[in-house]
């Protein structure tokens, strides 16, 4: 390839990679499917712009997957992989043997064979990580406890390509001396416990380059103040790592992300991230669109009915497996549905494994091309899977549809109804509690709920908007109910159903701004708590301090211009739509601030005792 | 009277309490007088508690590692501004400082160091705060009594404010010396008591006088 083809190759998939992000962006959909779409138009089959280098692209833009798995290691400290274990090991295993079994007797239908049918089954049991943790990171989902599941089944069938590169050989008996060279590492001519030796070795070396060699070099290249060289060495890093793991025939994402996490509770671990974040970005989104351009749109053509046949029940079957396994392991339904969405497509690595095993004589005819136009549809079809779920399934969830029901509620008399159980609504639990207090709280996000529980806290799954409910959570019997969720309308909302049902209930409601305030005490609620108006004013008063202002002194100022503050609240609510009146008033309250203030300070002057010393002659 | 034969240092905690420190000129020279005695704790009470919220263990636990204790404050309605009544509210508990079992302060010393702004004539039974200021302490005179505590005469700057700049640095310098005299162990308490202050038992027992 000359420089300027090279050049035409990048102009061309730098400007796929910025047209279609925004494009995908403002349409709500993600920028993975747009990368994919982008990269399929761009592709062979419709405008023809990138043509065979595809597949080379596409090789070198999985180092972007790579570059991924590093930094996913470097948000897991040892300590939080070891708590994964179980899910790792258990929920990974499983769902990597179920799907290929599912999956693989399925395919019995037309396969030549159970060998082939296994070999299919171990094929599409593996998903894509770059897909999965990539969206999952755009949307922030990645750290709950549901993404984490996902993400140890990620990590589980990284690991289990390296047994299945292994053992694929032995199923293909038949061809007597099976084997292309994918697996063909360097060590490949050893014996089996040489191997073994080698590999072990190998990830030895990573582990203890990362905890003892790497921190010292990285303090010395930190230490020469260039950030092109702590890059620079980054990368060196992990390519290094991706190809020692390529001699010895290991997965490169699994030693990077094992560096990673060796990393993890570093000092340069920001830098690091900061550092290598923006190639992860752009590599994906290369890789994004080579697999989009790889999409044989000849093929859907020629045999739709098949392929799609055949699709559709893939991703069915894999859902069903997932919602078993999700379900055995205790997820509920919301989560539980995030789970196997997240995991119903086929992976980059299938590619890989198809070649392999068609050089293994395992596929045959028609099966390696079907298969992938199976995994390449699969992942352009999981971001929409993905969306179904949230726009779709998620809310219904939420409105208790299905799965989740409502918790029965119960209590003994509660004082308190908390609606809203998050982190502003759980202090207030914890200080009622305190007093001895009886509580009942409503919250509607069911894995908080669970946690919660778990910690021993009385709280319902349930939607406090609902007047059953309410009931049952003894809003009749209760003096006071605190309305802590965090959505504005629907606080709005409970607010005038608790009003016109429960008239005697005491309302103590958190509102987000003032102009949520204004609304709020139109709606005739004296108690209104600006939800960061509070700690804003805590560290208002630390600042004072800190510039030397006498303890008493600050609290005094906050204790007083929070007064102040919350009678403009009060008074502005009646204008809210009055712009210009609005101002008026909030100058007004500035003047009187300052008024306030200064006649505190006597004007800076130290008051005089002259009443105190001096003879008075009006004294009777 | 018997007194102790040889006199001892004395761990001094001052508490200070003015609610507007930045207005201060007779306290803070009181204050600053002070600095760097040794044996000598000095507390602004209005700053460790700027809400009121009053801890009793912290408070006795500081008070069992001292001697004499000085509520030092600004005379304010013939008194002590709020923060010194909670505190003796707060940490003189039932069964510690007074009743049964309280005798964790038996045995102690308390004083009195104000800054008033009246004039020393007008504290005259004839005068125009008609009493006199051993008067009107009359409530820490008692509080000591029964806490089996030794009332000591109180200090007091008269017209604080009124002072020129070099009378009022003389006031705060003879307080000074006071304070120290009883650190080192150089002025003897027991001389010093309040007029008229009968030792109360619980502290004749603790001396075994
Ligand atoms: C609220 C208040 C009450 C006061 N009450 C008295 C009082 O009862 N008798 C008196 O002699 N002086 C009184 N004063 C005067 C203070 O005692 C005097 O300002 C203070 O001791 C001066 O000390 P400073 O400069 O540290 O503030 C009062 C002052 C204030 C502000």
């Amino acid at each position: 390839m000359s420089l300027n083809d090279f050049l035409l190759g990048s102009l061309l998939y730098l400007a796929a990679a910025v047209i279609s992000a925004p494009i995908a962006k403002r349409l709500g959909l993600g920028s993975v499917l747009g990368f994919l779409a982008a990269g399929a138009i761009i592709g062979p089959s419709v405008l023809g712009l990138v043509g065979n280098e595809g597949e080379a692209v596409k090789h070198f833009a999985e180092f972007g997957v790579i570059v991924m798995l590093f930094l996913v290691g470097l948000e897991l400290e040892p300590s939080k992989l070891w708590q994964l274990r179980q899910k790792i090991f258990g929920l990974g295993l499983l769902q990597v043997a179920g799907t290929a079994l599912v999956v693989g007797a399925a395919s019995l239908v037309i396969s030549s064979g159970w060998r082939e049918s296994l070999a299919i089954g171990l094929i599409l049991a593996l998903s894509s990580t770059a897909i999965v943790l990539q969206t999952m990171e755009e949307k922030g989902t990645l750290k709950t406890p549901v993404g984490q599941s996902v993400f140890s089944v990620l990590l589980f069938q990284d690991i289990s390509v390296i047994p299945m590169l292994a053992l694929l050989p032995l199923l293909a008996v038949a061809s007597a001396h099976g084997g292309d060279d994918h697996s063909a590492s360097l060590i490949a001519g050893y014996p089996v416990w040489a191997q073994a030796l080698f590999t072990i070795g190998a990830v030895g070396l990573v582990l203890v380059a990362g905890r003892y060699l790497m921190r010292p070099l990285f303090r010395i290249v930190a230490d020469t103040g260039t950030r092109e060289i702590f890059v620079a060495f980054a990368l060196l890093i992990v390519v290094g790592i991706t190809l020692l793991m390529g001699l010895v025939g290991l997965s490169a994402a699994l030693g990077t992300f094992l560096a990673g996490v060796v990393l993890a509770d570093s000092e340069y671990r920001h830098e690091l991230e900061m550092d290598l974040q923006p190639f992860k970005g752009l590599l994906l989104a290369i890789f994004f669109i080579a697999v989009g351009a790889g999409i044989d749109f000849s093929l859907i053509a020629s045999g739709p009915m098949l392929l799609g046949l055949s699709l559709t029940a893939f991703i069915l079957l894999k859902l069903a497996t997932h919602f078993g396994l999700a379900r055995l392991f205790g997820l509920n339904g919301p989560d539980t549905s995030r789970f196997s969405f997240a995991l119903a497509q086929g992976s980059e690595f299938g590619f890989v494994l198809i070649t392999f095993c068609a050089g293994l004589g395992l596929l045959t005819g028609d099966m390696p091309g079907l298969l992938t136009a199976v995994i390449a549809l699969s992942m352009a079809a999981a971001p929409l899977l993905m969306m179904l779920d949230e726009k779709v399934l998620q809310p219904r969830f939420a409105d208790g549809d299905f799965l989740r029901d409502h918790d029965a509620v119960s209590h003994s008399g509660a004082d308190v109804i908390i609606a809203g159980h998050g982190r502003f609504g759980m202090t207030i639990g914890r200080v009622l509690n305190a007093q001895g207090k009886r509580t009942v709280v409503l919250d509607l996000d069911s894995s908080q709920v669970d946690t919660l529980r778990r910690f021993g806290f009385k709280v319902f799954y349930g939607d406090a908007l609902r007047l059953d409910l309410l009931e049952a959570a003894g809003a009749k019997e209760a003096t006071v109910m605190v309305i802590a969720i965090d959505d504005r309308e629907k606080a709005t909302e409970l607010v005038k159903i608790a009003r016109h049902n429960f008239p005697h209930l005491k309302l103590l409601v958190r509102v987000f701004d003032r102009s949520h305030a204004y609304d709020l005490i139109r709606e005739g609620v004296d108690n209104v708590y600006r939800e960061v108006f509070g700690s804003s004013m805590d560290l208002a008063k630390d600042a004072l301090m800190a510039l030397g202002v006498h303890p008493y002194e600050a609290q005094r100022t906050i204790t007083r211009f929070r007064a102040l503050d919350e009678k403009l609240l009060r008074t502005s609510a009646a204008h809210a739509n009055d712009e210009s009146k609005l101002i008026d008033l909030a100058k007004q309250s500035r003047a009187e601030i300052a008024r306030v203030f200064a006649a505190d300070k006597g004007g800076g002057q130290t008051p005089p005792d002259v009443a105190w010393h001096d003879d008075d002659k009006s004294t009777p | 009277m018997a007194k102790p034969t040889i006199v001892n240092r004395m761990r001094v905690l001052i508490l200070a309490a003015h609610p507007r420190t930045v207005q201060s000129i007779a306290q803070r020279a009181m204050s600053r007088a002070l600095e760097g005695i040794a044996g000598v704790t000095l507390r602004d009470l209005y700053a460790l508690y700027p809400d009121f919220n009053i801890h009793a263990e912290t408070e006795q636990e500081i008070l069992l590692a001292h001697d004499l204790i000085v509520l030092q404050h600004p005379f304010y309605w013939y008194s002590a501004p709020a923060i010194i009544k909670e505190w003796l509210d707060i940490v003189l508990e039932a069964g510690w400082a007074y009743g049964a079992g309280g005798t964790m302060l038996a045995g102690k010393y308390l004083m009195t160091a104000i800054s008033t702004g009246g004039r020393a004539d007008f504290y005259h039974a004839k005068g125009r705060n008609r009493f006199t200021i051993e008067d009107l302490l009359a409530p820490f005179n008692q509080t000591a009594h029964l806490c089996g505590m030794a009332y000591l005469a109180p200090f007091v700057v008269y017209a604080a404010r009124k002072q020129s700049a070099g009378d009022l640095a003389t006031a705060a310098e003879s307080y000074r010396q006071l304070i120290e005299g009883f650190a080192r162990g150089k002025i003897d308490p027991t001389e010093h008591l309040a007029a008229g202050y009968h030792l109360p038992d619980g502290f004749k027992r603790r001396h075994a006088l």
